[in-house]
């Protein structure tokens, strides 16, 4: 017990630790004189893929191409457009591939319901096992049902 | 035997799902372009070679051209760039160089040195255009019909093969125009 508590506590701290070293290595130094348009160009960049790193969003990566698409999205949203337009303009040249966050689309639509569905099914599943289990402690000495 | 359904069953739906994955997957590293079958991002920008100049697409216009986006920073564009001369060579489509994110010294030494395959360069040091082509690393080119349409892309390093499989018989076919 003492050893599952100790173990809960270091990983809560090698939790924090990681997100702190993360932040501190933020690849970005800008910072827009708007405090809300920044709020969402730090949301937008870290929503947007990097394309030439393709793990990374562009607010971390460090490549040129990043650096030009974090000033394109700076200079969409001086311009007043809004998060979906911005979204959209990426999307326009890069293809869906450069968010990292899906659409909800039709065509996503199999991306968004799969985990509804495996959810549903496995629900389903342990209903099943719960009531052949409730079943046999039932009927005790009934033969087990193989059906 | 029914039990054996089930798990069967999810088996084969996880299987086909895979099988379609892997399928669709080819190459991880290639992303379809969304340009394909749109018009040409439009540019205007100074020539490399006489920067008083500018190249335009809209003076391209009216006829097949082949975008190339290079780099002298690139190792794969000096690997393909016999294939780029010997393409500009054989007269059945004109090249246009987008040099990307270079310096103009560099980019006149390289075709100074290694030839020039290109009709026009046009000079992007900001990357904007290559942004508005969806480029994400060099070499791309980009197939564009007399319409002004992007009919193809390919990414990486362009070959003779390449060119003759994929490039030429659309332009032949007239694919588009």
């Amino acid at each position: 017990m003492l050893a599952q508590a100790t173990f809960k506590r270091a990983a809560c701290f090698v939790t924090i630790l990681m997100i702190c070293w993360h932040t501190s290595l933020a690849v970005d130094p800008v910072e827009l004189s708007d405090p809300a348009l920044q709020a969402r160009y730090v949301a937008l960049t870290h929503e947007l893929r990097c394309m030439q790193c393709q793990n990374e969003s562009i607010a971390d990566s460090p490549v040129d191409l990043a650096g030009d698409l974090r000033r394109q999205v700076r200079e969409l949203l001086q311009a007043g457009k809004s998060d979906d337009e911005i979204r959209d303009w990426m999307s326009a040249r890069y293809g869906d591939f450069i968010l990292f966050r899906p659409r909800h689309s039709w065509r996503n639509a199999w991306l968004w319901g799969t985990p509804a569905a495996l959810l549903v099914l496995g629900a389903l599943v342990v209903v099943r096992i719960i009531r052949q289990r409730a079943a046999l402690v039932a009927g005790d000495t009934a033969p087990v049902d193989e059906s | 035997m029914n039990r054996f359904l089930l798990p069967l069953g999810v088996f084969a739906l996880l299987a086909v799902v895979l099988a379609v994955g892997i399928r669709h997957s080819p190459d991880k590293g290639l992303i379809r372009s969304p340009l394909i079958g749109k018009p040409a991002p439009q540019f205007s920008l100074p020539d490399l070679q006489d920067p008083a100049r500018t190249v335009q697409s809209a003076a391209l216009q009216g006829r097949w051209y082949l975008l190339n986006v290079w780099g002298t920073w690139c190792a794969a564009c000096r690997a393909e760039h016999e294939a780029l001369l010997s393409i500009a060579h054989g007269r059945q489509i004109g090249i246009i160089g987008l040099n990307w994110r270079d310096t103009d010294a560099d980019a006149r030494q390289w075709l100074k040195q290694l030839g020039d395959p290109y009709e026009h360069v046009a000079v992007d040091r900001d990357g904007r255009t290559a942004i508005d082509w969806g480029v994400y690393g060099a070499p791309e080119t980009f197939l564009v019909n007399p319409r002004g349409i992007v009919v193809y892309k390919h990414i990486g390093e362009l070959t003779t093969q390449t060119f003759n499989a994929e490039i030429l018989p659309r332009v032949r076919g007239g694919q588009g125009s």
